[in-house]
């Protein structure tokens, strides 16, 4: 019987041939945690009297949701993490780096390796042919310990994509609409598995966006198949030996199929609180806006960076706005700077913050006031998200939140393209 | 085992910023601190009402968001005897689990915010003893009541040397 990408990489790291529903035990190539999530993963790590890790060259440790640590409590906990990497030879990416997830991608994962991380969105690799899921700090903990975990194989949801984007129109669109389609559990335990000609037409940059937010509709996992836009990905990055052809077989069993005609999208928002709280710009009331963030492991790729500068170039962010922009790593900062696009965003009156996570997790550098409200290009608009609960998040791409950092409300971007 | 508590009610689609919220994530490193805010921005009341056994009961999705497995840690520490929901995201079900925190799958809206309840796991219901009825509970899967039993993963790990589950 064929197999799905998810059956198939959970196939090979379990030895055997799976089936969805069973419990296995998979070898884990790569495993992460960041510094809200790490020290626990520390401590739990030490409970089990273990004198090395299983694959320290593979153990990675991110300082990037409080980087730099506006409190000395994250000095701390940054120490802990500092002194487990040196202690243990694991691998530790500094303050000013980058967003976990986007280092990952540039740095580590490679198609056919089951990443496991600490953190909800490690299911970006998804888009490189990896089964990348997000778990908690004791999980985490063992797997430093033992290489290895326990599994449930997860039934796929094939979600067919044909035709291609409409101007004003990205991959931020596509995954909000579907998540507002099937809800933010309507595909818990479940693999998405993007596939169709409006998949193979989506940069690699657009299927990170997609993959990053499988999680908000509950997915463990959310796959592409590799194909010569991967390959060229991980040979800009210096690792192009390790391709793989990743695909799933023709006669695989999926659970669901969910068509998707990329022509017929627009360009989509979530309203607070939640992430399936979705509208299309014409239904959209008018909102306006007190701050604006472009960034994250969402669409903080030097991608979304070009498309917000196109729009922003020459023009002034309205008064009564603020404009955040934090490049998703160091990376993506440097090419920016070369590419003129931080000048861009400086002029229209923007502030650059270092790369990291920063108020997307409501730590710093953009917590909203009392009544305010933010259009960002991040994954998720909870409750109390960006570190007050009185604030309201909207979420939507990069152009659209570029385009209304000038007009001061929510708006069109379709107005200026 | 029996449980014995107070039902404290949320709605459906309670994240773990609800529970833990980012504003907060310098008291990560401090989990009985982190506790005393235990779903604060869900219920500003709940920590300070709360008394030791008493149970959270949600509707769909609860924990979605973030994979900070202070959530449950919090929950747990704060006393509560268990969560009861309709349903649970997935990867807050698993770090309960792990970390031996007593979930609850069961039919939610049969219960009101202050009935009394008890639950019976062996038998497999909830007793709503204010309303005088009985809600059966979804079974937990074999793996889950293994690591519950033995006290989380950490604990199963200490003892059989490695998994024990396949």
């Amino acid at each position: 019987m064929g197999q799905t990408i998810a059956e198939k990489i959970l196939s090979a790291h379990a030895g055997k041939t799976v089936k969805p529903g069973e419990l296995i035990i998979s070898k884990i190539d790569a495993v992460m945690v960041q510094d809200g999530t790490g020290p626990l993963a520390v401590s739990e790590f030490e409970k089990l009297n273990k004198t090395k890790l299983f694959n320290p060259e593979r153990t990675i440790l991110f300082i990037d949701h409080a980087a730099p640590s506006p409190r000395k409590e994250l000095s701390n906990s940054h120490i802990v993490l500092r002194n487990f990497a040196k202690k243990y030879g694991a691998v530790l990416s500094e303050s000013g780096e980058g967003v976990c997830h986007q280092r990952l991608i540039e740095s580590f994962i490679n198609p056919g390796e089951v990443l496991l991380g600490a953190d909800s969105h490690t299911c970006t690799s998804g888009a490189l042919g990896a089964f990348a899921t997000g778990v908690g700090s004791t999980d985490i903990a063992v797997v430093m310990a033992l290489g290895k975990t326990w599994l449930k194989v997860p039934s796929t949801y094939k979600i067919i994509l044909e035709g291609s984007f409409p101007k004003g129109v990205y991959a931020k669109d596509l995954i909000l609409y579907l998540i507002g389609l099937i809800g933010a559990d309507g595909a818990t335990y479940k693999a998405l598995e993007f596939t169709g000609s409006g998949a193979k037409k989506l940069t690699m940059a657009e299927r990170f966006t997609i993959s990053n937010m499988a999680v908000e509709a509950g997915s463990k996992a959310g796959l592409f198949e590799t194909d010569e836009k991967t390959l060229e990905y991980l040979k800009e990055n210096g690792r192009g030996d390790k391709f793989k052809e990743i695909k799933a077989d023709v006669d695989a069993k999926y659970e669901k199929i969910i068509n998707i005609n990329l022509n017929e999208l627009k360009p989509t928002i979530s309203c607070p609180h939640t992430v399936d709280n979705t509208k299309t710009i014409d239904e959209m009331e008018k909102i306006e806006i007190d701050q604006v963030y472009i960034g994250t492991c969402t669409n903080g790729r030097i991608e979304d960076l070009r498309i917000a500068a196109e729009i922003l170039r020459g023009k002034k962010v309205k008064k009564s706005v603020r404009l955040i922009v934090s490049p998703a790593s160091r990376k993506v900062f440097l090419q920016a700077l070369e590419e003129g696009l931080i000048k861009t965003f400086v002029e229209a009156g923007a502030a650059i913050v270092t790369s990291g996570c920063g108020a997307c997790v409501g730590v710093h550098a953009g917590i909203l006031g009392d009544g305010e409200v933010c259009l960002a290009t991040q994954n998720r608009n909870f409750k109390g998200r960006m570190g007050n609960t009185e604030g309201f998040i909207y979420l939507s791409s990069p152009a659209t939140a570029a385009y209304s950092a000038i007009k001061g409300y929510i708006a069109d971007v379709r107005e200026v393209l | 085992m029996e449980l014995k508590g107070k039902a404290f009610k949320f709605g459906d689609d309670i994240s773990t910023d609800h529970i833990a919220p980012g504003r907060l994530f310098h008291l990560r490193s401090n989990l009985p601190e982190l506790a005393k805010h235990v779903l604060e921005d869900a219920d500003s009341e709940f920590a300070s009402k709360m008394k030791k056994g008493d149970f959270v009961v949600a509707g769909n999705n609860f924990g979605l968001g973030s994979s900070r497995e202070h959530a449950p840690q919090i929950i747990k520490i704060a006393g509560v005897g268990a969560v009861l929901a309709k349903s649970f995201a997935r990867i807050f079900y698993r770090n309960a689990i792990n970390i031996g925190l007593l979930l609850i799958e069961c039919d939610t809206d049969k219960i009101d915010a202050g009935d009394e309840l008890s639950i019976d796991i062996k038998e497999g219901y909830v007793k709503n003893i204010t309303k005088n009825i009985t809600i059966p509970i979804t079974p937990l899967p074999d793996v889950m009541i293994k690591l519950l039993k033995e006290g989380g993963l950490i604990e199963h790990i200490k003892l059989h040397g490695d998994f024990d589950l396949v």
